[in-house]
């Protein structure tokens, strides 16, 4: 991840939004070969000591890319910036902002690069300067947001399509709307107005992750849900839907998207809400009375060094625990191992594992678990020779999947429309994965 | 087909190629140029001189083209602003254009031309477009008004566009009033005392209305400006909490963040016995919980509040101490801010599970991490009683580990725990003098010499130990050096006899050796105290040290109160309040919290006085540097000293100690003697009668040092004032009043019996004050009092006594007891005997501090018929410890610039305008607990007018 420093080169100019005088924004691309790049858009009083500022915020802390914090301040400026895909986006502001609504602004950002391009890369924004442009603009006035849904945006100004721009040169027409979008200014700016579908659809994926620390001798520690329920809605017209679960009281901590009316929810537990057109995340909620977390796997293991000899062995097995009767699928065990191990030299009963010398990353693809023979991962370490036994016990970090199960027990009992006389098709799926789970050795 | 295209062309001629296409027929080759010309002003080619060109290219009925032009316009026009105005025309007809996008974009993109010009010609569209039928255009125009303001504030205010800002908070459209709201804080920001945001019942109402329709962004700037309302009183704050908790399930973080802002400032007013209260507060746990399941750059600011919040109210999370639980592959940044708020919470329900995470931090491979990790060990040692003890083995545990920077981590961490339970845990003391050799961090080492000078009796070789290091004491840094003076300097107090050899060589490296004047001054002091007096010198240097607070690095309360008006912006990620870090000198606001005032409830008993009102309790708050002589009695190592009251008193105290015997005879005796190195240190024996001479050059630095010391008169004494009549106490006749002399205060106390009996053992006791004044010592009448017959006692007192809020402030209670009975009697003792030594403010910070305490502080006094001049009055409070810091002559009246500090760290300044001639003097007074500016008033007049 580390740039060579005589490498670390911003274009001057670069691509920033000097905008008003309260957030100065830049995107700070950070490419595959530690290469530095930033475009600018507009600058104008503060030019050239903002361009100045980004190289040497990135220099001091290309070492470790993760771990630069969010805000940094510098002699005038201060630095706000997230991290995502690569590339760090960062604006630059001078009065007092609150950091939060910075960052997410910056998601937003990112966010909406990533739908309209397909990838969020330094590539797709170049090749897609001027939308990136336009976008922009349309997103930001002089530091007040404008329009950051996507719907709205994509009245303004339409992704880019290979279709498209062959069309836009032979037509000469432009990829920009000439109406003001009539989302904009409703009661609900989320959804554009005039959506016709010949078939009229609405889906709805219940995702749970569970966040679990599972210390040493394998009781939880901490474990907690995080779910979300994404929708993808394509009905015509004006559909006003109601959506009510079998057991309404698991969600007591939950974010809404803003479509969602709120005082129905506080009265009668149902979320009522005139929908955006497309994919959105309707909800997100966290179960986390302990006794309500489930953990579907568990993992034996034993991983030990010699003293003063240069191996150790290691021995971990995977099964399954409360997993409801459904299958662990898409399991994958992932281990930083200690500075010191050189090699691993091991035996799998199921899957394939590859370590990697240079971030001394254990991979372990495992699959399926089948509780009739449990996988497991066997075999010797080496350790440099002469070097103290390591310190630290390397925590496995575990991913799985187990499709059709909703682990927190949440159920849609039925999803409703008023106000349109088609009949819509329905559907709900339920997915549980791991999301940080880790256990301690 | 993609833009990177643009990027590439690099030809020599491009610029003039690029003429030719903007001029082209062709719309589409006209829109590619224009596009190519937008990518070479992103990479940071000059494209300005294309400027006519591009203007050109502006009347089109394409959009896309026509916004692109509008980009190149914002980007250039500044340095083109003849040319800018050929473009002026063309944004006054897109003005009045029939399509409201174009309206909007016209007045936007004027409103980013900074070229004055242009900026005139903005007024009459900017105007049109404010009462625009289209409520798209008027909120763009809304958000025009804060760019115009930005570029010339007169011109707007002549034009009154404020005014119809204003008149946009009542617009029908939601995303309008937002829009308004955001425009005039911008505004407001920049005018500090302008009134803009006039927010009343009915304008907040608007504002709550338009909270449930406007987009999320919109949502921030109301709630945010909200939080700027104070409820008349708790009916309205709790209404409006009902109406904000929905925002608290909004997917934005910054909108819950800025909704969890309104609710912890209003929840101030609300009554903790109301129900709603209690509700509130749960609410407000899951939010808080749920942000961090964010992105990690959204946790760090959400931690960094929270830890503000619970330091507020620790009971919103106190039950959620899982989810601060580290994973290992959280950012560093955001590991170390849960560490953290994992101590502050930590309490004994949950301190086992604390423990065993912390322990397994310790093993962790990020050094910043587990180092922090280890001091958070030592933290919930001293935080939480009964798990002392597991603490201690767990460090013991950790320093087996023989891992270098957690042997030192967990040593300075010891220390601590040492000065919280004195005299528990010294077995260990063994294990840590095994690794003495490997620490090599000075803080580590100065906490390990510490050790050995505090235990020194238990350590048998604790010379040895303590010679180690005095080998290369020169290359040690400041802070192992004074420590190590003090350690040899309490060693040879414990064991004289072994030790002399060592002390003498400590002294003479730290005196003479040494260019640090702290270090020399540390030295002198301890060389003439034991070489005057040892017997003081034992009582200084060993004295019983307070026990450390629970509690380190609390955010001080005004302070914390301050932050949490502030939750979500930089200063809550900061911890510090704006004025500190925003620049530009753009006057900030200070922000309170609203002081409770219920409807129906009284507000002065003490226990719900408004928490948000300074109080002058000023509880558990470690000073950030000790001061000197707090340095004499090593209470400056490691942070955690509990307040600055303690500090200071025993400091005091031990000053007097150091120059009651002294300073005369350094006054008077054998000046001759100064500067020659020829003292001889007897300490073991009795105090030599001539001093030893190596206070020359050093003694003017110990006077310059503490000014306050130096001035050996002291403050102005009232004369004695029956406060016990014989009649009331059974024949004891208590008269009395308070002194201070050079940093001690004291009660003089005339017992006289009236009785017909003797009378016998006498005590005193005080009551709970607002100050904390305890008797230092007990009252010692030493024969019986016979009949008529009186006796005179300085009882001396320190400020470390528990500390209740008093009516009047300056009111204390005194309880008497002697063989017949216990008598009870009140004073109220003057408040300048609360002034200490240095309380003189440098003048910038004086400057500043004055600034940063809110207007609504300042207290005006009359002081009448005063007959002596400034000089006089000046040196008059000098003596009295009220400080001139500047003095000025404005139009013929002198202003006298002063500070004073209180035994607990209040600073009270003023400005006393004297016009000669006249005898009546001008106070004006300035504090963050204004309830005591009256009694420093009253001081005043007393030492003027005595």
């Amino acid at each position: 991840m580390r740039a060579p420093e005589s490498k670390c080169t911003v274009e001057r100019g670069g691509f920033f939004q000097a905008v008003g005088k309260a957030i100065y924004w830049a995107l700070q691309l950070r490419g595959p070969h530690g290469l530095l790049s930033c475009l600018s858009l507009r600058p104008e009083r503060t030019r050239r000591r903002i361009t100045d500022r980004p190289r040497s915020w990135a220099q001091e802390k290309a070492a470790d890319v993760e771990n630069v914090p969010p805000v940094i301040s510098t002699p005038h400026h201060y630095l706000i910036s997230i991290y995502r895909d690569k590339l760090f986006f960062v604006s630059v502001i001078q009065t007092e902002v609150p950091p939060l609504f910075v960052i997410e602004f910056l998601h937003r950002v990112a966010d909406t690069f990533q739908d309209y391009f397909g990838e969020c890369s330094e590539a797709a924004i170049k090749d897609n300067v001027v939308i990136v442009y336009e976008l922009l603009e349309e997103m930001l006035d002089n530091g007040f947001p404008l329009a950051t849904e996507s719907n709205i945006l994509k009245e303004l100004i339409k992704p880019p399509t290979i279709l498209r721009s062959v069309v836009n040169s032979i037509t000469g027409s432009s990829n920009v709307g000439d109406t003001l979008p009539t989302g904009q200014l409703s009661n609900i700016p989320w959804r554009r107005a005039g959506v016709k579908y010949t078939n009229n659809e609405a889906y709805f994926d219940v995702v749970e992750e569970i966040d679990a620390i599972i210390d040493k001798s394998g009781s939880t520690v901490f474990a907690e849900i995080q779910g979300v329920i994404d929708a993808c809605i394509k009905l015509s017209g004006m559909p006003d839907l109601s959506l009510s679960f079998m057991n309404p009281r698991l969600l007591d901590d939950v974010s809404f998207h803003p479509c969602i009316r709120f005082k129905r929810w506080e009265s009668e537990r149902v979320l009522s809400f005139i929908p955006p057109d497309g994919n959105f995340r309707l909800i997100s909620y966290r179960v986390s009375s302990q006794n309500l977390v489930a953990i579907p796997v568990y993992v034996k293991h034993s991983i030990s060094f010699k003293e003063n000899s240069s191996c150790g062995r290691f021995d971990v097995t995977i099964g399954p625990k409360q997993n409801m009767g459904k299958t662990i699928e898409g399991v994958t065990v992932t281990v930083h191992m200690p500075k010191v191990v050189l090699n691993m030299n091991l035996t799998p009963t199921q899957g394939s594992y590859t370590f990697d010398p240079v971030t001394k990353v254990l991979t372990w693809d495992v699959g399926k678990i089948t509780p009739q023979k449990l996988p497991s991962l066997k075999g010797l370490v080496n350790l440099q020779s002469g070097a103290p036994k390591p310190e630290e016990n390397p925590s496995l970090n575990i991913q799985f999947k187990i499709q059709q199960l909703a682990i927190s027990g949440l159920k849609v009992n039925r999803l409703d429309m008023y106000g349109e006389k088609y009949k819509p098709f329905k559907g709900v799926k339920y997915v549980t994965k791991a999301g940080k789970f880790q256990v301690r050795t | 087909m993609t833009d990177s295209k643009y990027f590439t062309t690099t030809k020599k001629g491009e610029i003039f190629e690029l003429k030719a296409e903007l001029n082209s027929d062709k719309k589409e080759k006209k829109k590619e140029a224009v596009k190519k010309v937008i990518a070479s002003m992103t990479v940071g080619k000059d494209v300005s001189a294309l400027f006519p060109d591009v203007v050109n290219c502006m009347q089109t009925d394409n959009l896309e083209l026509k916004k692109l032009v509008y980009l190149y316009l914002m980007n250039y026009a500044k340095s083109q602003p003849d040319m800018a105005i050929m473009a002026v025309n063309t944004f006054v007809k897109d003005c009045e254009d029939p399509n409201p996008l174009i309206r909007a974009l016209a007045v936007r993109t004027m409103g980013c031309i900074r070229v004055d010009k242009i900026t005139e010609y903005l007024c009459e569209p900017l105007r049109k477009c404010l009462k625009d039928e289209d409520p798209y255009v008027r909120k763009t125009a809304a958000v025009c008004v804060a760019k115009l303001h930005d570029i010339n504030a007169q011109l707007v205010e002549d034009q009154g566009f404020l005014d119809t800002l204003k008149d946009l908070i009542s617009d029908s459209n939601p995303m309008v009033v937002a829009n308004a709201v955001a425009a005039l804080s911008e505004i407001a920001e920049s005018h500090p005392s302008s009134n803009l945001l006039d927010l009343n019942p009915q304008s907040i109402n608007k504002l709550l209305t338009a909270l449930n329709e406007c987009t999320e962004w919109g949502q921030i700037f109301i709630l945010d400006c909200l939080a700027n309302y104070t409820p008349k009183d708790d009916r309205e704050a709790q209404s409006i909490c009902e109406r904000v908790t929905p925002r608290l399930s909004h997917a934005n973080s910054a909108v819950v963040l800025s909704a969890v802002k309104v609710l912890m400032k209003f929840m101030e007013m609300l009554s903790k016995d109301l129900d709603y209260y209690g509700t509130l507060l749960k609410k407000l746990a899951p939010p808080l919980v749920t942000l961090l399941s964010a992105e990690p750059e959204l946790q760090y600011v959400a931690l960094r509040n929270i830890n503000l919040i619970v330091q507020k109210r620790p009971e919103i999370l106190k039950h959620e101490m899982k989810v601060f639980f580290v994973k290992y592959n959280d950012p560093i940044y955001v590991k170390l801010e849960k560490l953290d708020i994992m101590i502050r919470l930590a309490s004994q329900a949950n301190i086992a599970q604390v423990l065993a995470e912390l322990k397994e931090y310790a093993t962790e491979v990020d050094v910043d991490f587990v180092r922090k990790a280890v001091r958070a060990i030592g933290r919930c040692a001293i935080k939480v009683e009964q798990s002392a003890e597991r603490c201690v083995s767990t460090l013991l545990d950790l320093i087996q580990t023989k891992v270098n920077y957690v042997v030192q981590e967990a040593i300075v961490v010891i220390k601590d725990i040492f000065r919280k339970y004195p005299n528990k845990y010294e077995s260990v003391i063994a294990t840590l003098c095994e690794n003495l050799d490997s620490l090599d961090e000075p803080e580590a080492r100065a906490a390990m010499i510490w050790i050995v000078g505090e235990y020194a009796e238990r350590i048998d070789n604790a010379d040895e130990l303590l010679e180690s290091f005095l080998e290369g004491f020169h290359d040690e840094s400041t802070q192992v050096q004074l420590q190590l003076l003090t350690a040899i300097v309490k060693l040879f107090l414990k064991k004289p006899t072994e030790t002399q050899e060592l002390v003498q060589q400590v002294l003479s490296l730290a005196t003479q050796d040494s260019d640090n004047p702290d270090l020399r001054d540390r030295g002198y002091i301890y060389w003439r105290l034991l070489s005057t007096d040892p017997v003081a010198a034992k009582e200084v240097v060993l004295a019983e040290k307070p026990l450390i607070s629970e509690e380190t690095d609390l955010i001080e309360p005004t302070l914390l109160d301050e932050l949490i008006c502030y939750i979500g912006t930089l200063a809550s990620v900061y911890h510090k309040p704006p004025s500190a870090f925003v620049e530009g000198g753009r006057g900030v606001v200070h922000k309170s919290l609203p002081p409770r005032t219920a409807s129906n409830e009284s507000v002065e008993s003490p226990e719900t006085a408004p928490a948000g009102a300074p109080s002058n309790e000023q509880p558990d708050v470690i000073p950030t540097q000790g001061d000197l002589l707090g340095d004499l009695l090593n209470l400056d190592l490691g942070p955690p000293v509990s307040g600055p009251p303690l500090a200071t008193s025993s400091v005091q105290m031990g000053a007097v100690d150091l120059l009651g015997g002294g300073l005369d005879s350094l006054m008077g005796d054998e000046p001759e003697g100064i500067g020659g190195p020829n003292f001889v240190a007897p300490p073991a024996a009795a105090v030599p009668a001539n001093l030893g001479a190596p206070m020359g050059s050093g003694l003017s630095d110990l006077f310059d040092l503490t000014s306050g010391v130096g001035t050996l008169s002291g403050s102005y004494v009232a004369p004695k004032a029956v406060w016990l009549p014989a009649m009331k106490a059974k024949g004891l006749e208590i008269s009395g009043t308070f002194t201070r002399q050079v940093g001690s205060i004291s009660m003089d106390l005339q017992l006289t019996n009236k009785a017909l009996q003797v009378m016998t053992d006498f005590a005193i006791q005080f009551n709970r004050n607002s100050f904390g004044l305890a008797p230092a010592a007990p009252l010692q009448v030493h024969a019986p009092l016979s009949p008529n017959q009186s006796v005179e006692i300085s009882l001396p007192l320190n400020t470390v006594g528990s500390v209740m809020k008093m009516e009047p402030l300056n009111n204390l209670q005194v309880a008497v007891k002697n063989n017949i009975d216990v008598f009870y009697f009140s004073t109220l003792y003057p408040l300048h005997i609360l002034f200490v030594e240095d309380g003189k403010m440098d003048r910038q910070m004086f400057l500043a501090t004055w600034k940063d305490i809110p207007n609504e502080n300042e207290a005006q006094f009359q002081i009448r018929d005063c007959p002596l001049n400034a000089e006089a009055v000046s040196s008059r409070l000098q003596s009295s410890n009220i400080f001139t810091v500047a003095k000025r002559n404005v139009e013929g009246q002198d202003m006298l610039y002063q500070s004073l500090k209180l035994t607990n760290g209040i600073w009270v300044l003023a400005e006393l305008r004297i016009q000669p001639g006249n005898p009546n003097f001008t106070l004006s007074l300035k504090c963050r607990a204004p309830e005591v500016s009256q009694h420093v008033y009253q001081a005043y007049e007393t030492i003027l007018k005595n």
